[in-house]
């Protein structure tokens, strides 16, 4: 799969950055709660427990903001510096999430800006890379099948 | 001699990754500091290492196990159960760079392949040739300090095999004697198996720039195109003498595909590629672009050219502005 390079619209972007942070955070610490447990072993993100992440989608104008509770990932209102941040483009992130790109590199050239305490940074990078993927799989990000999933 | 390709793995996608493009050999480590990419979160336990070792063996390959830090007086144990550890999984050598692991696990295991790891510091055939003596050693990493025309005088004089990196992240290149992170945090390779721990690293975009700090010491304030490289004293950039510049060294990375046939030509029996703390996806690209240009050396040396796409690929990679040949290629003596 080759993703051709993009930037989200600038009116765009500027309409999501208008909206509201906390439902997006919602929708994704769900998601990410799909992962947990089945893919990811949760003693791996002990350290990140109680942190406040975000994520901040630069040419969409998102953030997100969440951190690691008792029964996983739970969205957070902004508030206070994150103790970890990650920041990039859509299509950046895109590439991350699917392994095509390597964080390293796009930190090298600037692609990609970390900040706050490296040693979570590391800790997520580290436990996302050693996920095995499962064989990428249409059928289970049908809505009906993920909205199933998110009220179980 | 058949020219084998060392890839590096972190984990066990990297690890799959690797052998599914054309590694002829992985090396990776445990989930502690025997060996020098001691990170959180990064590296093999007990379950992650026998599925990499079963994979890898089943396409053919070998994997190689680094435990290439020097254990402490009081923690031993540590690693001479990591020797056992290594035995009983199978791997097919481990990378060893302290004697007196190295008598433990020639002495405890005759039958498993001791390679000397590039924090050996082994850089002339006499050293390499008291390690093969003594402990049986059958392949050395030569530190990226040697000339090629010296790295030859090596092969010639020494029954062991020799091994160079290829490509990846340079330092300064004192492999095995820096200890430049512990004069600023208390920690470095040899002792602790890391550089630069990132617990003492912090990133902060500022008005004058991205700043990198190790444990509070600035080391470098990025302008807005510059590329970064990796947070480390040696790649630091200081005042001296009221001009700031790279004082040690400039973060480069060492790509050695245009002497490709020279080493082959010369009988080096492996290609090293640094970086198992990289992502699956440096992985997959590092290995597709070193086996096509092996191959590509194997089938016809003379006709061997480097393939634009392939330097454009590993230079988008690397760390820092430029690459290099290192100290390879110098024509002084």
């Amino acid at each position: 799969m080759n993703l051709p390079a993009f930037n989200i619209p600038s009116p765009i972007a500027k309409a999501i950055s208008m909206l509201p942070t906390y439902p997006p955070s919602f929708v994704l610490s769900h998601v990410l709660n799909l992962a947990l447990g089945r893919l990811i072993d949760p003693a791996a993100l002990e350290p990140l427990r109680g942190k406040l992440i975000g994520i901040h989608v630069t040419d969409a104008g998102l953030k997100f903001f969440f951190s690691i509770g008792n029964k996983g990932f739970v969205a957070r209102k902004s508030g206070g510096t994150p103790d970890l941040a990650f920041s990039a483009t859509a299509h950046d992130f895109l590439l991350l999430a699917t392994r095509k790109e390597d964080p390293d590199t796009l930190f090298f050239s600037r692609r990609l800006l970390v900040e706050g305490d490296t040693e979570l940074g590391l800790i997520a990078k580290n436990t996302l890379d050693a996920v095995e993927m499962p064989r990428f799989d249409v059928a289970e990000l049908m809505p009906r099948k993920v909205l199933g999933r998110l009220f179980a | 001699m058949s020219l084998e390709l060392v890839c590096p793995a972190g984990n066990l996608p990297a690890l799959k990754i690797a052998v599914d493009n054309g590694a002829d050999c992985v090396y990776m480590g445990f989930k502690d500091n025997t060996n020098a990419r001691a990170f959180p979160g990064l590296n093999f336990d007990q379950a992650s290492a026998r599925e990499g070792i079963r994979y890898a063996h089943a396409k053919g390959k070998k994997v190689l196990l680094a435990l290439n830090t020097f254990p402490q007086a009081d923690k031993w144990q540590r690693w001479q159960a990591a020797v056992d550890n290594a035995a009983e999984l199978g791997v097919d050598a481990v990378i060893l760079a302290d004697p007196g692991l190295m008598q433990y696990a020639s002495r405890t295991y005759p039958k498993l392949r001791l390679h000397l790891s590039v924090q050996g510091s082994a850089t002339n055939y006499e050293a390499i040739n008291f390690y093969h003596e003594h402990f049986g050693i059958q392949r050395a990493v030569i530190p990226r300090v040697l000339s090629l025309a010296q790295v030859e005088q090596v092969v010639k004089n020494t029954p062991v095999e020799i091994e160079l990196f290829g490509f990846g992240g340079l330092c300064v290149m004192v492999e095995g004697r820096c200890s430049l992170s512990s004069y600023a945090t208390g920690e470095s390779p040899n002792t602790c198996g890391v550089c630069s721990p990132a617990k003492a690293v912090r990133w902060e975009q500022t008005a004058q720039g991205l700043e990198s700090r190790l444990n509070g010491v600035l080391l470098d304030r990025y302008g807005a195109n510059e590329k970064t490289g990796y947070p480390t004293l040696c790649k630091g950039r200081f005042e001296v003498n009221d001009e700031t510049y790279y004082a040690i060294e400039e973060p480069t990375s060492l790509n050695t595909l245009e002497m490709l046939p020279q080493m082959m030509e010369m009988g080096i029996a492996a290609i090293k590629i640094e970086g198992r703390q990289r992502s699956p996806a440096y992985v997959e690209q590092v290995t597709k672009v070193w086996r096509a240009a092996i191959d590509a050396a194997k089938r016809a040396p003379q006709a061997y050219n480097v393939n634009p796409a392939w330097m454009a690929q590993l230079g988008k990679l690397s760390e820092g502005q430029q690459q290099t040949l290192g100290a390879y290629h110098r024509p002084w003596k």
